[in-house]
């Protein structure tokens, strides 16, 4: 559910088109926005307290076959939500493997590879000090 | 005399067009879009994320659209709009200790394990206007080094090891929200550091800069600074477990400052705390200075009537909401609010001449 949720929408959308036929499913409850209040600790160790909200879409939804799939992603893109919860009922069917190797492998790399390059261009900012020798010390 | 009278929705609607035509501007340029601002204007959407007290890139550039680049006006819209939305619920506290740092510095150690890493920074820039950038043309590619995985201790979690500086006592209990309680005095560090971190930047950058300058002055270091991706997680309620649900560009700013100490415990340094959305490294580094400024009862020290020592003071004009509303009212309709203040100084002058005149007599 963590991939799915951090998912860039299209991305996720496209790797759902690579599934094929997708199974007829029923609204459990619809996308819905709303918002979710994310603390802090004091220091980064102590005590919370509230930092502000992020957006978030939920929704619930059961196949025809029975499998119940959950969403909560940020951000306020319904479609995303809707598509994240049917992976997550497919991912309880025949078909997880499936999704696993087309939707949530694709995207776990893609993250990995951003990831990386975030890190390497921070590597690259990292300073390396020289010391210089004081007469006294020589 | 003046009366109250109705009126006036024809020139609204007039103005609100004539707004929008100029918000467009010369439809020669081509328009901005969302998109463009969110990717260019990132630091502008950071600011208005952390004050707006909403973490939603896409929303803040259209607020910031839509404000024609007034950020105050734009975290009104975003406020107004994260009242509208339904609470799903508090995620967990975030890890910042498992940050995915752009950027951490520390001025205390320069061999910080981990090292300084200065991520895409303004300083050791020379401030001067670019003109290339005033031509179109491909950015330089950034370079890329050898990220190896090495940890980022805190900084405080090292001289935390030694005793030397104060712990900061682990809670799991559920912290205030100033959006769903008003807030009184005194209140609790919990709520000043919600305020804070939506305080206005420019109020919390002078109340810290007037603590550097000698009111109630409290020294702090930059034990360190960090920016970089946390994710959320959050209980699902349905699951029954913690799942993440997405991920916040958070910095965070710790100020080591100087010591206390007591019968029972030796010097030791002590604390500020700051932590803000997006990448809003000012604004962090003061809160840390502000926050630590309004620990001086807690800490035992003198409090110096500074103003950036006083609770009420602080937290109560921190909001740029709350005071560009009362602030701007005043430029509404008052016509019978003045209608009476003018038939009072009339009255006022009458008495004060007929006194002269007999006076005078």
């Amino acid at each position: 559910m963590g991939t799915l949720a951090q998912a860039k929408p299209a991305a996720l959308a496209k790797a759902v088109g690579a599934l094929g036929a997708l199974p007829d499913f029923t609204w459990m409850r619809r996308p819905e926005a709303g918002g979710v209040m994310v603390p802090g600790r004091m220091g980064g160790t102590g005590a919370a307290f509230n930092l502000g909200e992020i957006t978030v879409t939920r929704c619930a939804l059961k196949l025809a076959s029975g499998e119940v799939g959950h969403a909560y992603v940020q951000g306020r893109d319904k479609a995303h939500a809707g598509r994240a919860a049917l992976c997550d009922a497919l991912m309880q069917t025949g078909r997880a493997d499936e999704v696993k190797r087309l939707v949530l492998a694709p995207l776990d790399a893609a993250r990995a590879e951003a990831r990386r390059a975030r890190a390497a261009r921070a590597a690259a900012t990292k300073v390396e000090f020289f010391t210089l020798v004081r007469g006294e010390d020589a | 005399m003046y009366v109250a009278v109705k009126g006036g929705e024809q020139a609204i609607d007039a103005a609100h067009d004539w707004l929008a035509e100029e918000r467009r501007g010369d439809v020669a340029v081509p328009e901005l879009s969302v998109a463009q601002i969110r990717e260019q204007m990132a630091l502008a959407v950071n600011r208005v994320m952390a004050e707006g007290s909403l973490y939603d890139p896409d929303l803040a550039a259209l607020a910031i659209k839509q404000a024609r680049g007034d950020l105050i006006e734009a975290i009104f819209l975003i406020r107004a709009y994260r009242t509208t939305l339904p609470r799903f619920g508090s995620a967990q506290p975030v890890e910042t200790g498992q940050m995915a740092c752009d950027r951490r510095i520390s001025a205390t150690f320069k061999d910080a394990p981990g090292g300084q890493v200065l991520g895409p920074t303004f300083d050791y820039t020379h401030r001067l206007i670019d003109f290339a950038l005033a031509a179109e043309g491909e950015p330089p590619v950034a370079r890329e080094g050898e990220a190896n995985a090495e940890a980022m201790p805190r900084v405080t979690g090292m001289l935390g090891r030694d005793g030397l500086i104060q712990q900061e006592a682990p809670s799991d209990e559920a912290p205030p929200d100033l959006t769903r309680t008003p807030l009184e005095f005194p209140a609790t560090r919990p709520l000043r550091l919600q305020a804070l971190t939506r305080g206005d930047e420019g109020f919390v950058l002078s109340m810290a800069y007037s603590t550097q300058r000698g009111y109630g002055r409290n020294h702090p270091f930059v034990g360190e600074l960090r920016i970089g991706a946390v994710p959320v997680e959050m209980e699902i309620p349905e699951l029954g477990f913690a799942v993440e649900i997405g991920e916040v560009v958070l910095t965070e700013c710790e100020t080591v400052n100087q010591f206390i100490g007591s019968k029972t415990e030796p010097p030791q340094f002590t604390r500020g705390y700051g932590l803000v959305f997006g990448q809003t490294e000012r604004k962090a580094i003061s809160m840390a200075l502000v926050d630590r400024a309004l620990r001086c009862e807690e800490l035992g020290e003198d409090n110096l009537g500074a103003p950036a020592q006083d609770e009420e003071f602080v937290i109560a004009h921190s909001d740029n909401i709350q005071a560009t509303g009362f602030l701007e009212h005043i430029k509404l309709p008052h016509y019978v609010d003045f209608q009476a203040e003018l038939e009072l100084v009339r009255k006022l002058r009458s008495e004060a001449m007929a006194e002269h005149r007999e006076a005078a007599e």
